[in-house]
C-alpha cells in the first residue's frame, strides 16, 4: 500500500504504508520533515497535513477529539488532518498528503 | 542604581544546574541528592513536568516500571514529591541562553531573565528543545514581532492595559483565544476573532461568552485565515483575510494576537559550542556526558547506540550520570554506593529515618 506525500519543500515521495500504522509514522520513518512533537497521542498538531484528490471524502472522520486539536494547527484548511490519527489499510492504498507548513 | 546592582548581580553558586524541569531532569535531583550534590533548575515553561505536563497531563502513560498506569501529571507529582526531600531550586519562565566556562573550571549559566547560575556540572534534560509559541506561517510575521507594548504581533498578553485603544485581531480557537478576545474586548478600540471553522476547542462557557460579545457587536468573528500582514516592519498596519472560499479582504489592525499553543524548538542549547547530530547531543554510555567534560545530556535530548526516546531510558541515564557528576564537583571525596533500602545515612537526607 503506497503513500504519495509532497514534503514542505514541494518533493513527492512515494512511501510504503504498513497495515495499522499511522501515516504520521509512515512519513516520519521515510525522513519527511515532520515534528510530531507527541509521538502520536494527539495532543500537539504537530503532524499536521492535507489530504488531496480526493482521498479526504474516503476517510473515515476524524474524531471529535482530532477536531479540537486541528484547532491548534497553523494554515487549517478543509482538506486537513492529523496524520497520526488515520490509519493505513487496504482502503488508504495510494493515499496522497502534503505535509503542512510550520 | 537600578542598573548597576543588576551588573553586579552576584551569580547563584550550587553543585549542578539542570537545563529543563521535565521527568528527567526532577528524576536527576533525586539521583544527585542521594551524592549530597544540589541542584538548580532552569525551564521555560510555567510548571514543572515538560512535556508530561504541557502536551499530555491528562493521558495515561503506561510503560513506567511499578507504575501500570500513571498520567503525565501524575507522573510529574510523583516525581516532585521523590526530589523534595533535596530541596531543588527552581527557575521558570526562564531560557537557559548562554553557557560559560569559568576560569576555576564551573560553569556559568545565564537565562533570558538575566539569572546567573554558577555549577561544577551541568545537566541538559532539556527533552527535545525549549516549548515557543507558535508562530502562524505568513511571509513577513516576524517583522511585526517585538515591535513595542501592545502594537504588532505579539504571543502572550503581559500587561492588558498597553492593549487599550487598539484594533485587535485574535486568531485561534484554544482557550487561550477565546479568553483574551473576551478580556481585551472592553478596553480595545475594535476585537476581530478569526478562526478556520466556526466550532471552537476552548471551554463551552467561553465560547458562550465570546458568541454574547459578537451578538453585542463588541466581537466579530470571521471563519477566515490570515494569509499576509502589511505595513513597514515594526509598524503593522492592516492583514489579508482569507475565507475557505478563498475570497480575500482587508482588514486593518494595530495589533495580532496568534494563539496556537506551543511547538518544541531547539533553541539556544544549539549555540553551547555542543556537537550536535540532527539537535542531539552525543554522550557516552558510561557517564552520559558530552564530548564537553562537565556538560552532560540525559533523556529525549542524547543520542547514543541502541537510543530508545523512553522516560525510563532517562532514568537510568540520570543515574549514571550522578555517579560521573559526584567526582566532578566532590573530586577529592570518595563516592560511597548505598541501597536507599539499607542505608540509614541515605534514609536521613530522604527524612524517612
Amino acid at each position: 500500500m503506497k503513500i504519495i506525500a509532497t514534503d514542505r519543500n514541494g518533493k513527492l515521495h512515494e512511501l510504503e504504508g504498513r497495515d495499522g500504522w499511522s501515516v504520521m509514522e509512515i512519513l516520519r520513518d521515510g525522513g519527511l520533515d515532520i515534528a510530531a512533537e507527541c509521538g502520536g497521542a494527539c495532543a500537539c498538531a504537530t503532524c499536521h497535513v492535507y489530504i488531496n484528490d480526493g482521498w479526504f471524502e474516503k476517510l473515515p472522520k476524524a474524531s471529535e477529539a482530532e477536531i479540537d486539536m486541528l484547532d491548534m494547527a497553523l494554515a487549517v484548511e478543509p482538506n486537513s488532518r492529523l496524520s497520526c490519527q488515520v490509519i493505513c489499510s487496504a482502503e488508504t492504498d495510494g493515499i496522497v498528503v502534503t505535509v503542512a507548513p510550520e | 542604581m537600578d542598573k548597576i546592582m543588576t551588573e553586579t548581580a552576584t551569580p547563584i553558586e550550587t553543585d549542578v544546574v539542570i537545563i529543563g524541569a521535565g521527568p528527567i531532569g526532577l528524576f536527576a535531583v533525586f539521583e544527585l541528592g542521594l551524592l549530597d550534590l544540589k541542584c538548580h533548575l532552569v525551564d521555560i515553561l510555567d510548571r514543572p513536568g515538560g512535556q508530561c505536563t504541557e502536551l499530555y497531563p491528562e493521558k495515561p502513560i503506561y510503560d513506567i516500571p511499578g507504575l501500570p498506569i500513571v498520567t503525565g501529571q501524575d507522573l510529574t507529582n510523583r516525581l516532585l514529591e521523590q526530589a523534595k526531600p533535596f530541596n531543588p531550586q527552581f527557575h521558570f519562565n526562564e531560557m537557559a541562553t548562554k553557557l560559560e566556562k569559568l576560569e576555576d573550571g564551573r560553569w556559568k549559566l545565564s537565562t533570558d531573565q538575566g539569572t546567573q547560575i554558577t555549577a561544577h556540572v551541568v545537566v541538559i534534560a532539556a527533552g527535545a528543545g525549549s516549548f515557543q509559541p507558535k508562530r502562524p506561517p505568513v511571509p513577513g510575521i516576524e517583522l511585526h514581532e517585538n515591535a513595542g507594548d501592545g502594537i504588532g504581533v505579539h504571543y502572550a498578553v503581559r500587561k492588558m492595559e498597553t492593549f487599550r485603544g487598539k484594533n485587535i485581531l485574535i486568531a485561534g480557537g484554544g482557550d487561550s483565544a477565546l479568553d483574551w478576545v473576551i478580556n481585551l474586548a472592553p478596553l480595545a478600540k475594535s476585537m476581530t476573532l478569526v478562526h478556520h471553522r466556526d466550532g471552537f476547542r476552548a471551554a463551552a462557557h467561553s465560547v458562550n461568552q465570546m458568541r454574547e460579545l459578537e451578538a453585542q457587536g463588541k466581537v466579530k468573528f470571521h471563519v477566515a485565515s490570515v494569509k499576509a500582514v502589511h505595513g513597514e516592519p515594526g509598524k503593522l498596519s492592516g492583514v489579508t483575510l482569507a475565507g475557505h472560499d478563498k475570497t480575500e479582504w482587508h482588514h486593518e489592525v494595530d495589533t495580532f494576537l496568534p494563539f496556537f499553543g506551543l511547538t518544541i524548538k531547539l533553541g539556544p542549547i544549539a549555540e553551547f559550542g555542543l556537537n550536535l547530530t540532527e539537535n542531539l547531543i552525543a554522550v557516552d554510555t558510561a557517564r552520559f556526558e558530552s564530548q564537553t567534560p562537565g556538560i552532560f545530556a540525559i533523556g529525549d535530548i542524547n543520542t547514543y547506540t541502541g537510543k530508545l526516546k523512553l522516560i525510563l531510558s532517562g532514568f537510568h541515564e540520570a543515574a549514571l550520570m550522578a555517579q560521573a557528576a559526584f567526582h566532578i564537583a566532590r573530586p577529592n571525596e570518595k563516592l560511597r554506593f548505598q541501597y536507599t533500602t539499607s542505608s540509614s545515612n541515605l534514609q536521613k537526607k530522604l527524612g524517612v529515618s
